[in-house]
């Protein structure tokens, strides 16, 4: 979790060893939605502090007790960020190419239900307003309950 | 007890944090929650949608029915929107 910027290209060599045969990733980055009839100019993550960092390690321990993985991260941005700004990297490799790219896909859904992150949005009106939970997003975590 | 406040709850109740001195007969999140309404007007409009607000006891989710025994840190939100 921080307030920088991150370098998607060296998280994914990072992630590369000898070991890994594939490398699976999402960047998650703030949308502009211009045709919407009012635009998002601004985006402030809100978290908190101390109770993020475990709930990003309990997620990241759950996608290893899921699948054989030789590496698995999870970054997590704060603070004020505008559109095209990146918000998340996640990435797993794994010796297999299925468990690299489920445990990527799982590690984003989770991190989007399971962990106290908070988006205040900013429009082109001038109004600012806390984004909703999606029911869709509640979803597609629990999906992954079934599947274990 | 130090009870946090996040998001759109912080701003409705204009603090991010209050240390109170919580009866015992206050025995689960559900119980703080009516508690908590009781103490302010401001509290009670924070919390009258309750049945959409979020906690977590000593930086684990906690439902409605989770005991807040000898808790030192409950923090309510809103549902998550990270990722």
């Amino acid at each position: 979790m921080q307030e920088a910027d991150f370098d998607a290209g060296a998280e994914l060599r990072r992630l590369s060893d000898h070991a890994a045969g594939g490398i699976g990733s999402f960047i998650g980055i703030v949308r502009a939605n211009p045709e919407a009839p009012r635009r998002v100019t601004a985006l402030t993550l809100e978290h908190y502090p101390g109770m993020t960092e475990k709930a990003l390690a309990k997620i990241a321990a759950e996608a290893e007790a899921r699948w054989t993985l030789t590496g698995c991260t999870i970054i997590h941005r704060v603070g004020r960020l505008l559109p095209g700004d990146n918000i998340v990297f996640v990435g797993a490799a794994s010796p297999h190419r299925e468990a690299a790219l489920a445990a990527t896909a799982f590690l984003i859904d989770w991190l989007k239900t399971a962990a106290p992150f908070w988006k205040n949005e900013e429009y082109s009106t001038g109004e600012t307003e806390w984004v909703a939970a999606r029911e869709a997003d509640e979803r597609a975590a629990r999906s992954w309950d079934d599947s274990r | 007890m130090r009870v946090l406040y996040f998001a759109w709850l912080r701003e409705k109740l204009g603090t991010a944090a209050e240390d109170l001195a919580i009866p015992p007969r206050v025995a689960t999140v559900g119980e703080l929650i009516e508690w908590l309404k009781a103490t302010s007007p401001r509290h009670a409009a924070a919390f009258a949608g309750e049945n959409i607000v979020r906690c977590a006891v000593d930086q684990e989710f906690a439902a409605a029915d989770a005991p807040i025994g000898s808790a030192r840190e409950i923090a309510f939100f809103p549902p998550v929107t990270g990722g």
